[in-house]
C-alpha cells in the first residue's frame, strides 16, 4: 500500500473509533463546521473617516512612517517621503501608475522586469500599490496584481513605501479575508508594520530581514 | 515501528525529537536547580502574557472567536481524509507536488531526496515545529545537506549547540548576555565589538544570514494553515526571514502535520485573528505569506508539499485525546502554565513542551513512551482558559493518566503500587469504622514530617509519590474527633446536609482547627 493509501486508511479507521463525548465539551465541540450559533464580527461598523483614522493609529502603533493625502497631491506625498528619505534608486513594479514629474530632481526609477535578488538588494526602496489594508490591526495585504508586482520586490529592499486608497480599507479581518477570496490563488503577503523579532527576552525590535521602513500613503480623505 | 492505540502506528522511536533522554521528574528537578533558566523564563512569560491579555482585550468577540475555532478544527478533523484529498487535488492543480509521509523516517527521506535532486548541498530553512518535530536538520546533515535555521531564535539554538524550549520562542531560555556570548562564540564573521542590546544582536543575525537568503537554491518551511478548498499555505511570523525562505529559492519545500489542513478560505478569517493575539500578543503578526501552488514569475517555480503522519493517525483514534491535533501552536498554554514557567521547556524532553505538549507528545509516541508528561501539571486549568481553540487540556491529560494506567495494567498483569493502594483506599471508605480506624493510624504520620509540617520522602513502595510532590502531614485531630470535641456528640449524618438542619451556619469557632487541617502551605 502507498504511503497515501494508508495514511487514508489510518484516517478512516481512527474516525470509526467513535466521536467525541460531546457533552461536558462544550456546546460547540460537536457543532457543524464554524456555522450555526457562533456568530463572531464579519463587518466592522466604522463610517469610511474613522476607518482611515483608526489604520493610521495602527500603522503608526507597530512603527510604521504613515502620511496622509487627497487625490490630488498623491504624487506630492510620494515626492515628499523620498526626498526625506534621501531615497535615489528606487524599483517599481510594471503597473504602478507614478507620476515621474512630481518625483524629486535625480530620482531614478527601476521597473521591475525579473531583477535578480542581488540587484534588488542594490535599490534604496521600492514603491507599490496595495490590495486591501485593514485598519483594526495596521495591516496591508499585497495580491501581486501589477500595481505590487511580483513577491520578491517588497522583500529584498530596505525601504518600502506603500501606497494604499481608501476603498482599499477595511475595518477587520473578517472584511478582508472575503475580499481576498478571489484571489486566492495567488500569492498573498500580509504586512503589519517593519520586520520585527521577540526572540530576544520578548523585547520587539523592529527591522531584521525584511524592509526595515515601511511608510505608508494613505490616499483618501 | 510502535503501536499502541487501537492499533495505529506511533512516531517511532530513534529519530526526531518527541522523547527525552530522561523522565519528566529527574529533568524537572534538574531544571529547578538552574535559577536563571528560572529568572529568563519568569520575566519573559511574564512580558507575553501582559501583551496576550491587552490585545485579546480588545476584541469584543473573542469568545465568539474562541468557538468558531475549535468548530473549524473539529469539522476539521471529522472529515480529515477527504480534507486532505481536495487540499492534494488543488495543489496539484496549481503546479505542486504532493508527498505523503507515514513518519519521521520516511519524511526525512523525501525531503533529503528532493534537496539532493535540486544539487545544492544547502537549504534556508523558516522555523517550523513539524521538522524539528522529526529531526530533518539531523537527516539533511547525514545526507551531505547543511540547514540553515534563519528564524533568531531558532539560530540562537542551532548557533548553540542547544535544543529549544518554547515553540513561539524557542531560545526563551537564555537572556541576552547568553545570546551575545554564543553569537560572538559561534557566528564567523561577527564583529567582536557586538553589544547584548536586542538591536544590536538582531542587526548581527541580518547581516550573517544575508547572503545566504540572496543566494539559496533551495527553501525548507513548515506550514500554519492550508486550505483544502483553494490549496493556499500559509506561514505567518515576524522577522521577514520566512518571506526570505518561500519567495526567493528556486525550490520551496513544505512539512506539514496532516492536521494543519482547514476546509475553508474564509476560515482564515477566524485564525488570522486567534493566532497573532494568542502567540506574540500582537494585534496582526509582521509578515504572513500565502502561497497556491507555483505562480509562474513569482517565488519558487518547484513546489512540494510533505504531508507528514507520524502519530496524529494515532491521537485521531482516541475520540478524547483527539482535540490535542485542534492546536495552532499559538504557545500561549506555556505561558499560562505554573508548572513550564518554572521548569522550562527541555524538561518535556519533545520539542512541544508545555500542557499541549504533555497531551500531544504521548499520543503522537504512544502513552508508555511519554509515560510521565500526563501528569506534569496540576490539572489548573489556566492552558484551557488560554487557548484559542479552546482545547480542553485538563480533561485529557485526566484521560492520558487512565490510559496509562490501563496500559500498564494491561501490559503486567499483576496490579502495580498505586492499584493496590486504590484497592485499599475503597475497601477502607466503604465503611465508616473502617474509615475512621485509618484515620487514627494516619495520625502516626506526623512523626514523619514533625520539622515543616511536610513530609518530603516515604520509603518504598510510597516513594515514587512523594518524588515529586510533598505530602502535608496528617493534621493532630481529624474533622469528626474536633466536631465531637466540640459538640459532645458525633457529626450528624452527612448525607442530610446538617448545615440546613441546624437552621445556621456551623460556629465560628470552627475556623482555629480548621486552619490546622489546612496547613498546606
Amino acid at each position: 500500500m502507498s504511503a497515501r493509501e494508508e495514511i487514508l486508511a489510518r484516517i478512516r479507521a481512527g474516525l470509526a473509533g467513535g466521536e467525541p463525548p460531546g457533552p461536558g465539551q462544550g456546546p460547540d465541540s460537536d457543532g457543524a463546521g464554524s456555522g450555526p450559533g457562533i456568530s463572531f464580527r464579519a463587518q466592522g461598523h466604522l463610517e469610511p473617516d474613522a476607518r482611515l483614522d483608526l489604520l493610521a493609529e495602527r500603522l503608526a502603533d507597530y512603527r510604521a512612517l504613515v502620511r496622509r493625502a487627497s487625490p490630488g497631491e498623491r504624487g506630492a506625498a510620494i515626492g515628499a517621503a523620498l526626498a526625506d528619505r534621501g531615497a535615489r534608486r528606487l524599483v517599481v513594479p510594471p503597473g504602478l501608475d507614478l507620476d515621474r514629474a512630481a518625483l524629486p530632481a535625480g530620482t531614478e526609477i527601476v521597473t521591475d522586469d525579473g531583477l535578480s535578488a542581488a540587484e534588488l538588494d542594490a535599490v534604496d526602496g521600492v514603491i507599490t500599490g496595495a490590495a486591501v489594508a485593514i485598519a483594526e490591526t495596521g495591516t496591508i495585504v499585497l495580491d501581486g496584481s501589477p500595481d505590487q508586482g511580483r513577491r520578491a520586490i517588497t522583500l529584498v529592499p530596505d525601504y518600502h513605501l506603500c501606497i494604499v486608497c481608501a476603498g482599499q480599507v477595511v475595518e477587520i479581518v473578517p472584511e478582508a479575508v472575503a475580499r481576498l477570496a478571489e484571489r486566492a490563488d495567488r500569492p498573498l503577503t500580509w504586512i503589519s508594520g517593519p520586520s520585527a523579532t521577540s526572540d530576544i527576552e520578548l523585547k520587539r525590535v523592529e527591522g531584521v530581514h525584511g524592509p526595515r521602513t515601511l511608510e505608508v500613503i494613505l490616499v483618501g480623505r | 515501528m510502535t503501536t499502541a492505540y487501537l492499533g495505529m502506528p506511533t512516531a517511532p522511536p530513534g529519530v526526531g525529537h518527541l522523547r527525552g533522554a530522561d523522565r519528566f521528574p529527574v529533568a524537572a528537578r534538574r531544571a529547578l536547580a538552574n535559577t536563571q533558566l528560572r529568572h529568563n523564563l519568569a520575566m519573559a512569560t511574564a512580558t507575553i502574557r501582559a501583551k496576550r491579555a491587552a490585545v485579546v482585550g480588545e476584541l469584543a468577540d473573542w469568545e465568539e472567536l474562541r468557538a468558531a475555532g475549535r468548530a473549524a478544527k473539529a469539522g476539521a478533523m471529522r472529515q480529515l481524509d477527504r480534507y486532505l484529498t481536495q487540499l492534494e487535488t488543488a495543489v496539484g492543480a496549481h503546479g505542486g507536488v504532493v508527498h505523503w509521509a507515514r513518519d519521521a523516517i520516511e519524511a526525512n527521506q523525501i525531503v533529503s531526496d528532493l534537496v539532493a535532486a535540486t544539487g545544492s548541498r544547502e537549504a534556508v530553512k523558516v522555523k517550523s515545529m513539524a521538522t524539528d518535530e522529526i529531526g530533518l536538520n539531523q537527516a539533511l546533515a547525514a545526507a551531505g545537506i547543511t540547514a540553515y535555521e534563519t528564524d533568531l531564535a531558532e539560530l540562537i539554538v542551532q548557533l548553540g549547540h542547544d535544543r529549544p524550549s518554547h515553540i513561539l520562542v524557542p531560545a526563551i531560555h537564555r537572556n541576552r548576555a547568553e545570546i551575545r556570548e554564543i553569537f560572538l562564540r559561534e557566528m564567523a564573521g561577527v564583529d567582536p565589538g557586538l553589544t547584548d542590546e536586542p538591536a544590536a544582536l538582531a542587526e548581527a543575525a541580518r547581516v550573517y544570514l544575508r547572503r545566504r537568503f540572496l543566494s539559496a537554491r533551495v527553501g525548507i518551511s513548515g506550514a500554519n494553515f492550508a486550505i483544502a478548498e483553494t490549496g493556499t499555505i500559509c506561514v505567518v511570523e515576524s522577522e521577514g526571514n520566512g518571506r526570505m525562505c518561500v519567495t526567493l529559492p528556486e525550490v520551496l519545500i513544505t512539512v506539514m502535520g496532516i492536521e494543519k489542513v482547514l476546509p475553508s478560505w474564509a476560515d482564515l478569517a477566524v485564525f488570522l485573528q486567534l493566532l497573532p493575539r494568542s502567540s506574540t500578543g500582537e494585534r496582526m503578526n509582521p509578515y504572513t505569506s500565502m502561497w497556491t501552488g507555483v505562480t509562474p514569475g513569482d517565488g519558487p517555480q518547484q513546489f512540494h508539499l510533505v504531508l507528514l503522519d507520524n502519530g496524529r493517525t494515532a491521537a485521531l483514534a482516541d475520540p478524547v485525546g483527539r482535540q490535542a491535533l485542534h492546536c495552532i501552536r499559538c504557545s500561549a498554554c506555556l505561558n499560562v502554565c505554573p508548572v513550564y514557567e518554572r521548569v522550562g521547556g527541555h524538561a518535556y524532553g519533545s520539542v512541544y513542551p508545555g500542557p499541549i505538549g504533555a497531551v500531544l507528545s504521548p499520543q503522537l509516541t504512544g502513552v508508555e513512551d511519554n509515560a510521565t508528561l500526563p501528569f506534569a501539571s496540576s490539572l489548573c486549568g489556566a492552558c484551557y482558559d488560554a487557548c484559542p481553540v479552546k482545547i480542553d487540556i485538563p480533561s485529557v491529560l485526566v484521560h492520558l493518566r487512565a490510559r496509562h494506567v490501563e496500559e500498564k495494567r494491561q501490559e503486567r498483569r499483576v496490579p502495580g503500587a498505586e492499584a493496590i493502594m486504590m484497592a485499599a483506599a475503597s475497601w477502607v471508605m466503604a465503611r465508616p469504622g473502617r474509615f475512621a480506624a485509618a484515620q487514627r493510624a494516619d495520625r502516626l504520620g506526623r512523626a514523619l514530617g514533625r520539622r515543616r509540617g511536610r513530609i518530603g520522602r516515604l520509603p518504598p513502595p510510597l516513594a515514587r509519590w512523594t518524588q515529586a510532590r510533598d505530602l502535608p502531614v496528617p493534621p493532630a485531630q481529624t474533622f469528626r474527633q474536633w466536631w465531637r470535641d466540640e459538640h459532645g456528640k458525633p457529626p450528624p449524618d452527612t448525607h442530610r446536609e446538617p448545615h440546613r438542619e441546624h437552621g445556621k451556619p456551623p460556629p465560628d469557632t470552627h475556623r482555629e482547627p480548621h486552619r490546622e487541617h489546612g496547613k498546606r502551605s
